[in-house]
């Protein structure tokens, strides 16, 4: 109002122009340590326990659309529910030997040494928006429950990123998704190895590339891609499923076959995950093991 | 009384933040959310004028940057609210009387603001984005901002009225 006869100074303007450049250049230049990062783990540690709170009010209501259910609905519902109960009960009856089996199974992953991995697990509290154009979560838990940049991050169906950045009680996950994902993948078929990279997208189009290293191998559809592993498993853990191929094509400007794959975690829809920590982890969550018959990864 | 002011601005713009990440992924179209800060922006600007909104822009723009989980360069949010709230202040004598013309406002605010924020992408390749990927994103970002306006803007703006401090009348 007090400026409504006269052209605003542009004073205000320039300098926080200035103040942006300045801030991007330095984060830019600084790379791998960056002077900003001090101040994104603070605003990490300031921020992370607002959106657990958030988060931890707005979970219930995303029951919200089932409450506008009609009873006709509610009642065949139920009916469907209770021949489903009398099926599950059914086949509870002959899991029991296939559990056993299970176990034995997990048993023997875990003397393997190379898989049993501890987990400390963690919810998804915040996602970041597609204006940002870039696919990264927030999760719970950070370096007081022993999470450190990166640890791979796994849930039931699979791999779904690594910890890029941790802060006191919570820690921002890169999925797998993402544009600057690269996660080395090996086909379950052949053990041929590949490098997967996201497409920077969620949902129906959520899908990953693989380029094998040997140009001479052809990807067989619905063949399993497993993670590759790195030197100590940073920062990603060896023989994590990651998802399966969808199609394979070759354009002739390139050597290699081009895969593509349909990653099991549905991105979408992400809420328990857990991060994969050394088994000897001190922190304020239980850490569970492999071993502990598997009750970590459901 | 400037230091509530203060506080007041500073709950405003961390409530916008938090719950474009905790809240609005529910409800997200193709994963793209409302840009609440940016609603705060405009309210500033069509309340309080271009330098007064700048200085909101670079404010919520800092704190979008450096709010888990985002990861891109910090300053780039900043930057591109601080270019919406000027460009938004100097539109305000027309937009602050009449809703099409605030709507119009929000419209344009947030197209900018997003075409700087991918652009500024472009130009730091973080990450090397195409000019499809972006195109298929603006659309619905200031679709959905267009959206909230009734809901957010009215409020806002009362709420920044409130906050301007008492002036000589003229």
């Amino acid at each position: 109002m007090r400026d409504r006869h006269q052209r605003p100074s542009r004073g205000v303007l320039v300098l926080l122009l200035l103040a942006s450049f300045t801030l991007i250049t330095l984060d830019v230049r600084g790379g791998e340590n960056s002077p900003v990062d001090p101040v994104r783990t603070a605003a990490a540690n300031v921020f992370g326990p607002v959106e657990e709170v958030a988060a931890s009010v707005v979970r219930p209501f995303q029951a919200v659309p089932e409450f506008f259910t009609t009873t006709g609905s509610l009642q065949r519902e139920v009916r469907r529910l209770e021949a489903e109960n009398a099926t599950l009960r059914g086949e509870l009856a002959t899991s029991s030997v296939a559990r056993q089996r299970a176990a034995e199974l997990d048993g023997l992953l875990t003397s393997s040494g190379d898989t049993g991995y501890a987990l400390v697990p963690a919810r998804v509290v915040g996602v970041g928006p597609a204006q940002s154009f870039s696919q990264t979560v927030t999760i719970d838990a950070g370096t007081t429950s022993g999470i450190y940049p990166d640890m791979t991050v796994l849930n039931n169906d699979g791999l779904v990123g690594r910890v890029i950045r941790a802060g006191r009680s919570s820690a921002t996950v890169l999925l797998i998704v993402d544009r600057d994902s690269v996660v080395g993948g090996r086909l379950g078929s052949n053990m041929e190895v590949g490098f997967l990279r996201g497409r920077g997208a969620i949902g129906e189009s959520g899908r990953l590339d693989l380029d094998l290293v040997d140009v001479s191998i052809t990807p067989g559809r619905d063949d399993v891609v497993v993670t590759w592993g790195s030197e100590n498993g940073a920062p990603y853990v060896s023989g994590i499923p990651i998802g399966r191929v969808v199609s394979v094509f070759s354009s002739p400007r390139q050597l290699s076959k081009h895969a593509v794959i349909e990653p099991f975690v549905d991105f979408s829809s992400l809420d328990l995950v857990g991060v994969v920590v050394r088994a000897d982890t001190q922190g304020d969550r239980p850490v569970f093991k492999a071993g502990d018959t598997g009750k970590e990864r459901r | 009384m400037a230091a509530a002011r203060a506080l007041v601005l500073t709950l405003v713009i961390t409530f916008a933040v938090v719950l474009q990440v905790s809240l609005f992924p529910y409800l997200s179209i193709a994963g793209v959310v409302p840009n609440l800060a940016l609603l705060v922006v405009v309210a500033a600007a069509l309340v309080r004028g271009p330098e007064f909104a700048a200085v909101i822009g670079f404010l919520s723009g800092l704190a979008i940057d450096l709010a888990p989980p985002v990861d891109h360069v910090a300053g780039r949010w900043a930057l591109a609210l601080v270019l919406v709230g000027y460009l938004a202040g100097r539109v305000r004598h027309d937009a602050g009387t009449s809703s099409i013309a605030a709507i119009i406002t929000v419209a344009a605010s947030s197209f900018v603001g997003t075409s700087i924020f991918a652009l500024s992408g472009m130009v730091l390749s973080d990450p090397a984005l195409s000019v499809t990927e972006a195109l298929a994103v603006i659309p619905p970002a200031v679709l959905y901002d267009v959206l909230l306006t009734p809901f957010v803007l009215p409020l806002m703006m009362r709420l920044f009225r409130r906050l301007e401090p008492h002036q000589v009348a003229y």
